[in-house]
């Protein structure tokens, strides 16, 4: 049978984010795959060195909308050592319980959709309705189901309650229940079980080879974590097991995401029987000195690294973030290589991919022949007008937000 | 910090261009001084199959003005990390690929080229990444001179 080559992406039933993935098959067997990128990409290390460091903390947290706490705390670490800023302890502990919580939110969440990329849509509606739970919890103690905000340069910005602590804790008990649930239903399930197992298979050399990270390779047996390897915030005082499997493939990856879930849960219960008390967070200068830094979080998906580089002013120099798709995305061709292209969604769909933490730019709106310049100020107009011409008018509500943070 | 002393003698020992030049600003951290293409090739091939820095974690690419660094952050599995920088002139810049080493590297090369203009020498053929194909020749967005303005500007 002669080859073909299959284009899937931009745009694609089968895919929830814009990129183009160019298949080469054989019959059903896929013999090559590449990639084109690029598609989500808007600009923010560029625009980082344009405005302060206290705008970045919030434009940097809108690189992701699932993993929004990791790459706000990684940036914001970064520009802590920078600055020799201390955080006090009770800081670095509801940072912690946010990644956490987050981890819990996401993993939820990616269960659901591999549940729905195999057609097993039962799980979908189960795992997004206890996924439910923790998104309740995000928004009690933040205000906000995403873009949490919670992260601010010399600690976060809100306390935790002792009825949120118990409301927590409470949630836990619901979600380690449901957890236990899916473990089993993943032990058992004949059907799942033989959908998943052999798809997207990788082994633990080129895994190590091509740079994958987070669970896309601890299911290959790659035993690292940075939140053991390189502690950070509260990490070096709790404790927990890193979660690997050697199945290789998707299976393994489904197990290690449910391992992770029950970790998850138990440090979100040490940290807050640990928490200490004290203030929340210490005040970060406006201006940072020279210098530079690395910092790294094991972010749901894997490991976010970001580096920041500081001249003196209140500007960065440099910001770079390397989200963990895009390291696992080397990894994707190779586990795509053999594979049946039914599996293709699926083996995608298993790393767990957020291409908009991948690609970071776009500063132009072409429509009808024209190009738009857009800044985040026209921007933000734009949706304004937006708004009002479908009778939505937000002026009252912006009066009184900019009343209320003048006052702060 | 005796385990970064030790990485840091070590290279200083075995290479005299890394002498005096290599920074621990914390623990669990070290950064390089930027050295020359041929010098840096050498340094981080030692280090990834000598001294087990194996985890390519990525290239940041800056503008520092007469030149254009690049930092290679590597990894490795106790939680170290090497931060090695290579430089070349801005007015010509070329650097060498290091896929042979890091397969996973491609990528973060690609970003290289694009978003600085760095020609890199022996990266494998492939789509570009990250900006769009009609994206105007000779226009590198994280080059410092660089303006959003410049895109609309008739050539």
């Amino acid at each position: 049978m002669s080859k073909l080559t299959i284009p899937i992406g931009p745009q694609h039933p089968a895919l929830k984010e814009p990129e183009c993935f160019i298949i080469t098959v054989d019959g059903e067997r896929i013999c090559e795959a590449n990639m084109r990128l690029g598609y989500n990409h808007r600009g923010i290390e560029k625009r980082c060195e344009e405005i302060t460091y206290i705008q970045s903390a919030y434009l940097i947290e809108r690189v992701c909308g699932i993993c929004s706490h990791s790459h706000s705390t990684a940036f914001i670490q970064a520009v802590e050592e920078i600055a020799g800023l201390e955080v006090p302890k009770r800081g670095l502990y509801i940072r912690t319980l946010f990644g956490e919580l987050e981890r819990i939110h996401s993993h939820l969440l990616w269960l659901g959709v591999a549940g729905h990329e195999i057609g097993f849509d039962t799980l979908l509606m189960y795992s997004w309705r206890d996924r439910e739970i923790v998104m309740d919890i995000l928004a009690m103690v933040s205000g906000n189901r995403v873009n949490y905000g919670m992260n601010s340069i010399g600690g976060v910005k809100r306390d935790i309650s002792p009825e949120q602590a118990d409301a927590i804790l409470k949630a836990m008990d619901d979600l380690e229940e449901r957890t236990k649930y899916y473990i089993e239903l993943g032990l058992q399930e004949t059907t799942l079980i033989k959908r998943l197992s052999g798809a997207g298979s990788i082994s633990y050399e080129d895994a190590t080879r091509l740079g994958a990270v987070g669970p896309t390779a601890r299911a290959s047996k790659v035993d690292q974590d940075v939140r053991r390897d390189d502690p950070y915030a509260a990490y070096a005082e709790l404790e927990f097991n890193v979660i690997t499997d050697d199945h290789n493939d998707v299976y393994g990856r489904t197990l290690v995401r449910l391992g992770e879930l029950m970790e998850s849960y138990k440090l979100v219960r040490q940290l807050i029987k640990n928490m200490p008390d004290g203030p929340i967070r210490k005040k970060g200068p406006r201006k940072i000195p020279a210098g530079e830094a690395i910092s790294r979080y094991e972010a749901p998906r894997g490991e976010d690294v970001h580096y920041v580089k500081a001249n003196g002013t209140d500007k960065a120099f440099r910001v770079k973030v390397r989200a963990p798709t895009l390291a696992n995305l080397s990894a994707v061709s190779k586990m795509l290589e053999g594979d049946y292209l039914a599996d293709v969604p699926i083996v995608i769909a298993a790393i767990d991919p957020c291409f908009s933490c991948t690609d970071r730019m776009a500063v132009r709106n072409i429509r009808g022949g024209a190009t738009e310049m857009h800044n985040p100020g026209s921007l933000r107009n734009f949706s304004i007008d937006w708004y009002r011409r479908r009778g939505i008018d937000f002026t009252d509500l912006n009066k009184k937000l900019m009343k209320r943070l003048e006052r702060v | 910090m005796a385990n970064e002393e030790a990485i840091k003698k070590e290279l200083e020992e075995k290479f005299d261009f890394l002498k005096d030049k290599i920074i621990i600003p914390r623990e669990r951290r070290l950064f390089t001084e930027p050295v020359e293409i041929e010098d840096f090739l050498k340094a981080i091939e030692y280090a990834a199959s000598k001294m087990d820095f194996d985890i390519l974690t990525t290239i940041t690419g800056l503008d520092e003005g007469e030149s254009i660094v690049a930092i290679y952050h590597l990894a490795r599995k106790d939680g170290t990390m090497l931060n090695l920088k290579s430089k070349t002139p801005k007015e010509n810049p070329v650097m060498k690929t290091i896929s042979n080493l890091f397969n996973g590297a491609v990528f973060y090369e690609r970003e290289l080229v694009d978003m600085l203009g760095v020609q890199m020498e022996g990266l494998p053929e492939g789509k570009r990444y990250p900006l769009p194909d009609d994206w105007p020749e000779g226009q590198y967005p994280l080059r410092k001179e660089w303006k959003r303005e410049m895109l609309d500007a008739k050539p």
